[in-house]
């Protein structure tokens, strides 16, 4: 009885932190839209991209990367044991990409105008290109999605429609997100003079692809280790397991391809002289590839829920640091030797509040819809419906 | 042909006039206290640098293939075919993708505006389209701005250099500068001096992208098949074992 009254406590405690992060993001975004861009952050003319792009777009894009990684794995790649997480990922994915959109707004200078690339086109443009990447992919996530939505109010026709054209709805998914997820490395291929060495390659295309698709594991990792804490449904170890050496391969090959880059590009010797850039760059280095790659190779991390989990949060945040090297530390220099950028607070907390949104939408739908597939029979829809209300009874007990 | 801009740094005084002309062909405000700002700005689209008595002008060099024009998501920029890279508002979404682009650092917002545009030096373009020269140029007092055909101004330039070995360095720059630029620099001193960067790669930027983007055509029809394939041969597997599975009788 004691550690029920606790976890209350817990949680009122963790939805009162919610609820101020969401009420400071969104004060610092009415605070930009009256002041602007100028009062509202440190960007400046020479330094006009912060974190509301190196963390909101990129880094917000790669998290969810899950989405096209998972959808493929299970319905081209036929991998059947994976398929109790693929609503969830999708789930994911499409806050995540809805979340990147409503970001973009508040750093757009004129978002009124983001409608302009569906009719002014320059084809020329990486940022043209991945935009209508993004566009057209968020429709095939809110595609994807739908049966989740269409099963919980028995819309059976629109349903039989969207299952009829799932394949190539995943594979357009697939072939979108490669584009975009890879483009996003494209976009800065255009400053050869501004990005540090250490991330300026003509490889950051296949690298940012490659770190979304080990992001897309690690993610999914994550939210179901999170989702089995939070919301008390079984977690699927097994499937973790497949997902862990997955997780593995891919690093590992990601660590070969980066190290003989900077090999061939004669910068390797570079990370022996101490400096701001090389401490970053060993950061990212260490998270990203170094320890999660050895934690993984131990039989009993890989093999241990606890031990995925740690092993796919560093992950994580090394991939995260690496998106934040691009965007800000290895474009500082550019500015003038010595300078640094520090966001100002209305930055920090407008991207709090998208990562706050994003955890808030989530624990909602996992409330609501039926996206795990442990409550439910997958073979008959109408069973499913006629599971949803007892999942419900047991999520608001979980609550 | 393509027009340009020849500027001598040797034959500059700092008279300032063309900052002046500048300004009110582009309807902004001068006076002492912006004549003073040694930085190219929302307001200030061109300025002298002054070190002691060398002298050097900052404009939008109108590169013939800027990274602006490239990069930009909904074609606000623009470089026509007299040479000036242009900016059209109304088209902006305000990304600054052009601002991270420019290799010279050229382009400018309006950062305390809640409608901001970016600023720039557009070379006269309405002028130069009417067969006249830029404001700076024309009202240059002393020839070190000099308006022309680039092809013979290159030629001037280049004379200029012959004739005076020594009084310059030997360079002129944005001849070969990210595959040249409208606007051409000649300079006593070295460039860098003024934060021109002499490393700049001689290839045009926007081709390092386009290396990459000129593959998608090939690549999406590729890659659908190839997904297209792995899913036919993994989903085949399945009817194959579901068809042995009857025949011996379902044993599942």
């Amino acid at each position: 009885m004691r550690n029920f009254l606790k976890e209350i406590k817990w949680l009122s405690f963790w939805k009162l932190v919610l609820y101020f992060v969401l009420a400071a993001g969104l004060y610092a975004a009415i605070y930009r839209f009256v002041y602007g861009l100028g009062p509202a952050t440190h960007l400046s003319d020479e330094f006009p991209w912060g974190i509301w792009v190196g963390f909101d777009v990129l880094c917000g894009v790669m998290l969810a990367a899950g989405g096209f990684t998972l959808t493929g794995a299970v319905h081209i790649f036929n991998i059947k044991r994976l398929h109790p997480i693929v609503r969830p990922t999708v789930l994911t994915a499409f806050l995540g990409y809805a979340l990147v959109s409503i970001a973009l707004l508040v750093d757009l200078g004129r978002p009124y105008n983001i409608w302009h690339p569906l009719i002014m086109w320059n084809p020329h443009s990486v940022m043209f290109e991945v935009g209508w990447c993004v566009m057209i992919y968020t429709t095939v996530l809110a595609l994807e999605f739908s049966p989740i939505v269409l099963e919980r109010f028995n819309l059976q026709k629109p349903l039989k429609y969207i299952r009829a054209a799932l394949i190539p709805i995943v594979i357009a998914g697939v072939i979108l997100s490669t584009l975009h997820q890879s483009s996003l490395g494209t976009v800065y291929l255009i400053v050869p003079t501004k990005l540090h060495a250490f991330w300026y390659t003509p490889l950051l295309p296949v690298f940012f692809f490659l770190s979304a698709v080990a992001v897309g594991l690690a993610m999914t990792i994550f939210e179901s280790t999170m989702s089995a804490k939070y919301f008390g449904r079984a977690l699927e170890l097994h499937i973790l397991k497949d997902l862990g050496r997955a997780l593995m391969v891919v690093l590992i090959v990601y660590s070969v391809l980066r190290i003989e880059d900077l090999l061939h590009r004669g910068v390797l010797k570079q990370v022996l002289v101490a400096g701001y850039e090389r401490n970053l760059f060993l950061l990212e280095i260490a998270l990203a590839l170094v320890i999660p790659i050895i934690l993984l190779s131990f039989r009993r991390v890989r093999e241990s829920s606890g031990g995925l989990y740690l092993a796919s949060v560093i992950t994580l945040l090394g991939f995260v640091t690496n998106r934040l090297n691009v965007a800000v530390t290895g474009m500082e220099r550019s500015v003038s030797p010595g300078f640094r950028y520090f966001p100002k607070w209305t930055e920090v907390a407008v991207t709090a509040a998208m990562v706050a949104a994003g955890f808030a939408i989530f624990g909602l739908a996992a409330k609501y819809l039926p996206i795990f597939e442990d409550e439910h029979k997958k073979e008959s829809p109408t069973a499913e419906l006629a599971a949803v209300p007892v999942r419900e009874a047991v999520m608001s007990n979980a609550d | 042909m393509s027009k340009g801009i020849l500027y001598d740094a040797t034959l500059c005084i700092d008279c300032k006039q063309c900052e002046q002309a500048c300004a009110e062909k582009n309807k902004l405000p001068y006076n002492d206290a912006i004549a003073a700002e040694q930085r190219q700005s929302d307001h200030k689209f061109t300025v002298v640098l002054a070190k002691e008595d060398k002298f050097m002008r900052r404009l939008c060099m109108n590169c013939n293939e800027p990274a602006c024009v490239s990069v930009c998501p909904v074609a606000a920029l623009r470089k026509t075919s007299a040479g000036p890279v242009i900016y059209e508002a109304s088209r902006c979404m305000g990304c600054r993708y052009c601002m991270l682009a420019c290799p010279f650092g050229v382009p400018r917002y309006e950062w305390n505006s809640v409608n901001p545009k970016v600023q720039k030096c557009t070379m006269c373009s309405d002028r130069v389209l009417a067969g006249k020269q830029t404001a700076c140029a024309e009202i240059c007092p002393t020839g070190a701005t000099k308006f022309g055909e680039r092809n013979q101004l290159i030629a001037e330039a280049q004379q200029r250099l012959k004739d005076s070995p020594g009084k310059y360095v030997d360079h002129i720059y944005g001849l070969e500068e990210v595959g040249g630029t409208s606007v051409l620099l000649l300079s006593s001193v070295p460039f860098e001096e003024f934060g021109y960067r002499m490393d700049m790669p001689h290839d045009p930027l926007p081709s390092r992208t386009m290396a990459v983007q000129s593959r998608i055509p090939d690549f999406v029809p590729l890659w659908g098949s190839l997904l297209g394939g792995v899913w036919w041969i993994t989903h085949r597997r399945d009817e194959v074992a579901q068809a042995e599975d009857k025949k011996e009788g379902g044993r599942k």
